[in-house]
């Protein structure tokens, strides 16, 4: 009878029914939405930082930051030979200019709350590509003089020189300088699992060993090997050290590098021996983050430490701005959408049991129990949410799926990694714009909230209209509007 | 049998208190008929749910078979309401999502009956008030002196002991409202049950064999004759 009477009841009273349904698939529609847009934006952050710092990095330390000195930037050494053209002066230098010992490392590994810690060293290469020429002079010829200087990055033009009138004329000499800017990254070969080659998938050939900690072996990114016809097997040369490319990274959104390196390899090239300039830091788990970050700081002085949750908020651009929006107003936004749907479902209920005051009398005087009329309130409720609850799922499904057809690109702007520098007028670290797509991934955690969203709207409802239906003397029930009150 | 000992309900209208009843000692004998009459507010509605144990009275008893009504927690009452007692109300008071079958079968419900049973007797009762074939009819597609005898059936389906009427034919055409009495009284008379009915009509008072007149909460009971 139960079901009978709820199936009736709710076919009878369809449209009020789907009104109810309706206003509580809003409600859960709109959090799924939000929901999923910020499990998205979470992702794309998640991927912005990964690409940088590698998986299950809890923390970095990077030596503290310090203004840079007059005279302390580096310079190329032309030292080129008139006429000559040469190739392999590469100025590689450590990113930022800041480094700590890598003794720092072992220190780290040490404190309180540290489960593991490797040292990197990243490094910025500028290879050099110089033509010079010499000026000459011509005899005869025309009187005009020509200008053969070509600039290149760094170069300066030729000098002209002219006579009128035929005899000797100038020929300006000239320079040719063309330059390829890279990052590359020395990584700790002995320590695979912790730092900023963790998150890149090796596509092709393999990663490092612990063995090849001396090798003159590199992984390259793959964006980078397309670029420069790198692959596999292939050797490329800095600053006059020959390299063999065993592994190709796939490309991410923002590399730490274009070229992986063993660290000591990257110490030489950089004259850096015994040096890194971050240090990637797991803790033991989540809540000695707090912990390792204390005992760090206050035991390792003139290092800077960085939790991961510093790292994320070093994201700026759209993204971190949707991410806010979809976070805080979205937040808002879809608690409010519920709170008026679960409110506008219990008033309704509860007014529907108004309506049905003598129903629900009737049913009393004929034996059912204010349990059972309570009971019979819930379901209809309970059902009219749950149809609410699978309206909504649709609508949050539908609703997350356009946002990732339409795929609206944000942009990301990342500090460089820790320890490399680039800060701007203000101090603050500066780096790349990135473009990401935005995508809205449903969860099944999110579809676990909203059916429990649907039953706990149902149970607002019907403990509304349960409660109304409750209080229902079968003698109030039946009497009439206008009928006098029992005296207390 | 119902023994009414200094019945008082006192209901309250704004700063007034109003005595809808005001002590009343009534003996209604079991298996006999008691038709209500008075004016509109005498009281007689408020003495048919102290009878019903719809309602509790504020000073007195109202003993069914020796069990005291009026102080009985509400689960016993509404058990005994559910095994005991049949209604049946000027307005009708069905179910309008539930079909006539249905609506006959909530009445069964409390009793905790199994849903064949349950369906067997509803439609047994709605064919001794001949409405075999508008079983699966709501109420809205029925005419008014069907949806009453709906409600008989409903009344009578758990067999109670007692049957108390409102009214019952206040709604109807002439036609209908004798009708709706013959099929009353008949049953009253098949079951041998307590068949108490108010009623404004004369026509439906004059047979009555005791008639209780309820004015200004009290009552007054003339004789008439024989029970049966």
């Amino acid at each position: 009878m139960f079901f009978t009477y709820l199936r009736r009841e709710l076919r009878c009273h369809a449209k009020a029914a789907l009104a109810v349904a309706l206003g509580l698939a809003l409600g859960i529609g709109l959090v799924i939405t939000v929901s999923s847009v910020a499990s998205g934006m979470r992702q794309a952050q998640g991927r912005v930082l990964q690409s940088r710092y590698g998986l299950g990095t809890d923390l970095t330390v990077t030596k503290a930051a310090t203004p840079p000195t007059r005279g302390s930037t580096p310079t190329f050494d032309f030292a080129g030979q008139s006429g000559s053209s040469a190739r392999g002066d590469d100025l590689v230098t450590v990113q930022g200019s800041r480094s700590l010992d890598a003794s720092v490392v072992s220190a780290v590994t040490g404190q309180s709350g540290v489960a593991d810690a490797a040292g990197g060293l990243s490094l910025r290469v500028v290879k050099a590509d110089r033509r010079f020429t010499q000026g000459q002079a011509r005899q005869g010829g025309d009187a005009t003089g020509v200008i053969n200087g070509q600039h290149g990055f760094g170069g300066y033009g030729g000098v002209t020189a002219g006579q009128s009138g035929g005899g000797t004329a100038g020929q300006g000499g000239g320079s040719r300088f063309d330059a390829d800017d890279y990052r590359a990254y020395g990584v700790d070969v002995s320590r695979p699992d912790i730092g900023p080659l963790t998150s890149a998938r090796i596509t092709s050939g393999t990663g490092f060993s612990a063995a090849q900690a001396d090798g003159r072996v590199a992984v390259v990114d793959s964006g980078y090997a397309r670029r420069n016809n790198l692959a596999v097997g292939r050797s490329f040369t800095v600053s006059g050290s020959t390299f063999k490319i065993i592994g190709v990274a796939a490309a991410s959104a923002d590399p730490a590098a274009e070229v992986y390196l063993p660290l000591h390899q990257a110490q030489a090239l950089a004259n850096a021996t015994g040096k890194v300039s971050t240090v990637y830091v797991r803790a033991t788990d989540a809540q000695h983050i707090g912990t390792a970050r204390s005992a760090i700081q206050k035991n390792i002085p003139g290092t800077d430490v960085t939790t991961s949750a510093e790292l994320a908020a070093a994201v700026s651009g759209s993204l971190t701005t949707a991410a806010n929006l979809a976070t805080n107003a979205g937040r808002w936004l879809s608690l409010a959408a519920l709170a008026v749907a679960f409110l506008a479902a219990g008033l309704s209920t509860s007014s529907a049991v108004g309506r049905r005051v003598r129903e629900f009398g009737t049913l009393r005087t004929l034996g059912w129990s204010s349990g059972r009329v309570v009971r019979q309130v819930m379901g209809e409720a309970l059902v009219n949410a749950l149809v609410g609850g699978a309206l909504g799922i649709a609508l949050g499904l539908a609703a997350a799926y356009a946002v990732s057809c339409v795929s609206p690109t944000l942009t990301a702007q990342v500090a460089d990694a820790p320890g490399s520098g680039g800060l701007d007028q203000g101090g603050k670290a500066v780096g790349d714009v990135l473009h990401i797509a935005l995508t809205a991934p449903v969860s099944a955690a999110t579809l676990a909230v909203a059916v429990a969203l649907a039953v706990g709207g149902g149970l607002v409802a019907g403990g509304c209209g349960g409660w109304r239906a409750a209080r229902l003397r079968p003698a109030d029930a039946l009497r009439p509007a206008d009928a006098l009150r029992p005296a207390a | 049998m119902y023994r009414l000992t200094g019945v008082t309900k006192r209901y309250r209208r704004g700063d007034e208190t109003v005595d809808a009843l005001s002590g009343v000692d009534l003996v209604i004998e079991g298996g006999s008929q008691l038709v209500i009459q008075g004016p509109a507010g005498g009281g007689k509605t408020t003495l048919l749910q102290m009878l019903g144990g719809l309602d509790r009275p504020t000073e007195g008893s109202v003993e069914l078979d020796g069990t005291d009504l009026a102080r009985l927690p509400e689960p016993r009452l509404t058990r005994i309401r559910s095994e005991s007692i049949g209604f049946v109300f000027r307005t009708v008071n069905l179910i309008p999502a539930l079909t006539a079958l249905e609506n006959v079968e909530t009445a069964l419900v409390p009793l905790g009956l199994a849903a064949a049973q349950r369906r067997q007797q509803a439609a047994e009762a709605l064919e001794s008030v001949g409405l075999a074939e508008h079983r699966d009819g709501l109420p809205g597609e029925l005419s008014g002196g069907q949806r009453q005898r709906v409600a008989v059936a409903r009344a009578l389906v758990k067999r109670p002991k007692v049957l108390l009427a409102d009214e019952p034919t206040g709604d109807l055409d002439e036609d209908a409202r004798d009708e709706v009495m013959s099929l009353l009284e008949g049953l009253w008379r098949a079951h041998g049950l307590t068949f108490v009915v108010v009623t404004h009509d004369s026509a439906i008072a004059r047979r009555a064999p005791r008639l209780a007149t309820v004015r200004k909460g009290r009552v007054a009971v003339r004789e008439r004759g024989p029970a049966r």
